[in-house]
């Protein structure tokens, strides 16, 4: 019996640590990628245009020029951001779809402390708006964490039904208090705020390039985010409570209150990707046209596609960014080149989750598979 | 006066809450079979938009209707064939469909952004329609509101009076119980999902051809992810599902009629009021943790692993 969980312990720690697994882990999306594509082709070619040049021309929009990759680089942004904090919520077993709702609420947040005093130098306005943004999400989260934790509210349906109070909250402060002044002399209404201080301007990093201080934000909180998940009793938590809640209880390590923290990181993140997309942008006001991702531009649904395909993982979240970031770029591009429409993308994104989801099985399988010739392999 | 205004304020909640009730008992029929299938809101887009376009170019109502059922239902196949055969997480699959749905309506819709359909025509019954009162409140719908309600009841039949339906029930309460009689837990799995899909589908037709006749991208706005809620709301039980479908009716169309009081609240912060209803329902029904587990269906969300007795 002990030698039987011995060499079951051993096994078990024998195939986390090969080989095979970490490459399945990379393949795996790199398929799911390559089949949405194929697809993709499919669309395109129903489209009447050539998917080969087609995506010739993505890619080269997109990672193609060090002006294209300044450009993808700061379209991943809030995609990365979002992740991160996905991640961070599902490793907790929180499933946060509330990601458009917390940038919209870090956003409005960051936007009052700019409008409210425009006179602070640089040095200070930055990270206070940064951190306004971090608040306002985090506080939007911990709305729908608190309601799972303490009231036991499915956070599925309440982040979305905050998602959409979110954005009409937004329309209504875009259109009403917040508004830009000249938009009413002009009687144009187009609900904007004026252009905000400009000592709240994140810094431009390459000179004639839109890449600015929020790639280099974003990046800080992929990797704190990964110290905080694997490296601290916190995120110890955080994981203990996704893994095992009863087991947590047990344990001493509060339910409740972990769930709601969960959310709220996860909501912060979110919030510093809306502050970033305000101050970053190249007009530099809070603008929405009304829809209900017509400020976030899907980044808070798109987040946790960045975040499946990155299996979870902060880290890899960076590349898995990138790579949705350039879709965005390239899309633009194609649908320049050859009016292929941009909602073609949204559809590639849905296609790459659901290939990403169901290739959890050919892992088991494979992992299974590899198991299968391990025994065998210790019985000899 | 004041009366008249009432009656048409409920016949109105009962037309806002009709997708309600299509894409709320689809998914109840879903998850009394265990599956929990969070892509209503992607398959009520497709189905929307299927339905317009049928619609646009044949002008039938019968086949919009099938279009869109069909493509509810083709949407739900997808998640089926992830979650039930390839044993992928539920709630994953779900969201992957819904982000899909709304890229491929999009994808769908966009040659038909411009158009405006005729809309669907009340029915007129002679005589019954022309009573004062009750004619406008209960004899004064389309057909599509009118065969909503022969669905409600031929669930409630199908679910409680049906040897059917009990296999169904008792598929998502013990689905390794239901295998053990012999019963095909994956086969009637898959028939429930595609069921959930074609009426989540006919609630985007109804939305896209009779409600608000023309296409808009994202349209359905919320309404399947409310539908979801609603099924928690009515603690799976499909009396009340309609109920909390008319209510929920009657809060977006309350909306419409307060500033109409002489109340002035900015019409954005009233749009928020069926979401922040939602929440509070939610609240009050969820508070109790065991009221929840007695009445969901006891393997909903699980994924059923056949060979793996």
């Amino acid at each position: 019996m002990t030698a039987l969980l011995i060499s079951f312990f051993s096994y078990r720690f024998h195939v986390k640590t090969t080989k095979t697994k970490s490459f399945i882990g990379l393949i795996i999306p790199l398929c799911a990628v390559l089949l949405a594509l194929a697809i993709g082709a499919i669309m395109l070619l129903s489209l009447g245009a050539n998917p080969i040049s087609g995506y010739a021309t993505m890619f080269g929009a997109a990672f193609g020029s060090v002006e294209g990759f300044s450009e993808t680089a700061v379209k991943s942004i809030p995609l990365l951001l979002v992740g991160v904090g996905i991640c961070i919520a599902f490793r907790a077993n929180v499933i946060n779809i509330g990601g458009e709702g917390q940038m919209v609420m870090g956003a409005l947040l960051a936007t009052a402390i700019a409008l409210a005093f425009p006179d602070i130098p640089s040095l200070l306005l930055i990270p206070m708006v940064l951190l306004a943004g971090a608040v306002g999400g985090a506080f939007w989260g911990a709305i729908a964490g608190a309601l799972k934790a303490y009231f036991n509210v499915s956070e599925i349906l309440s982040t979305i039904m905050l998602n959409i109070v979110a954005v009409q909250f937004m329309n209504f402060l875009l259109r009403g208090p917040m508004i830009d002044p000249a938009e009413i002399a002009r009687g144009t209404g187009i609900p904007q705020t004026m252009r905000l201080t400009e000592n709240a301007d994140l810094p431009i990093l390459i000179e004639g390039m839109r890449m600015h201080l929020g790639v280099v934000v974003a990046l800080f909180v992929a990797v704190a985010a990964y110290i905080l998940l694997w490296r601290t009793a916190m995120g110890f938590r955080l994981r203990s409570v996704g893994y095992n809640p009863h087991a947590s209880r047990y344990a001493g390590i509060s339910v409740p209150k972990n769930v709601t923290s969960a959310l709220a990181f996860s909501g912060a993140m979110a919030g510093i990707a809306g502050a970033i997309l305000v101050f970053g942008s190249e007009s530099h006001r809070m603008v929405t046209d009304g829809g209900s991702t017509g400020f976030t531009g899907s980044a808070g649904f798109n987040g946790i596609v960045v975040a499946l395909l990155a299996g979870l993982h902060p880290l890899w979240s960076i590349p898995s960014a990138l790579l949705f970031g350039g879709m965005l770029v390239g899309a633009n591009a194609l649908q320049r080149a050859a009016q292929v429409p941009s909602a073609l993308i949204i559809a590639l994104n849905g296609l790459i989750v659901v290939f990403v989801v169901s290739s959890e099985y050919f892992k088991q399988r494979t992992l299974q598979a590899g198991r299968v010739e391990q025994e065998e392999d210790d019985d000899e | 006066m004041d009366f008249d205004i009432f009656i048409q304020i409920l016949a109105a909640a009962i037309a806002a809450g009709t997708p309600f009730v299509y894409a709320a008992l689809g998914e109840l029929v879903t998850e009394k079979s265990g599956v929990l299938n969070l892509g209503v809101e992607g398959m009520m887009l497709v189905g929307a938009i299927s339905g317009f376009i049928a619609m646009a170019k044949t002008g039938s109502l019968i086949v919009a209707i099938l279009c869109g059922m069909s493509a509810g239902a083709l949407m739900a196949f997808i998640f089926a064939v992830l979650t039930l055969t390839l044993m992928a997480n539920q709630v994953a699959s779900g969201l992957a469909l819904t982000i899909f749905g709304v890229g491929l309506s999009a994808f769908l819709g966009l040659k038909y952004t411009s158009i405006a359909l005729p809309g669907v025509p009340e029915i007129h019954i002679p005589f019954l329609s022309d009573i004062p009162v009750l004619g406008r409140l209960f004899f004064s719908y389309d057909i599509l509101i009118y065969s909503s309600l022969i669905l409600f009841a031929a669930i409630s039949w199908f679910l409680y009076k049906t040897k059917a339906g009990l296999i169904l029930r008792g598929i998502g309460e013990a689905p390794k119980s239901a295998h053990a009689l012999g019963y095909n837990v994956i086969g009637i799995r898959y028939l429930a999902v595609l069921f959930g899909g074609a009426m989540a589908g006919l609630g985007g037709v109804y939305l896209s051809v009779a409600y608000t006749p023309m296409w808009v991208e994202g349209m359905v706005a919320g309404r399947g992810w409310v539908a979801l809620a609603l099924v928690v709301f009515a603690t799976w039980r499909p009396a009340r599902v309609m109920a909390g479908a008319y209510l929920f009716g009657g809060i977006t169309i309350a909306q419409f009629h307060i500033q109409g009081f002489g109340i002035e609240i900015p019409a954005q912060l009233l749009s928020m009021l069926p979401y922040i209803a939602t929440i509070i329902v939610l609240v009050f029904i969820s508070r109790d943790q065991n009221t929840i587990r007695l009445n969901s269906p006891a393997s909903l969300g699980q994924t059923y692993h056949p060979n793996n007795q």
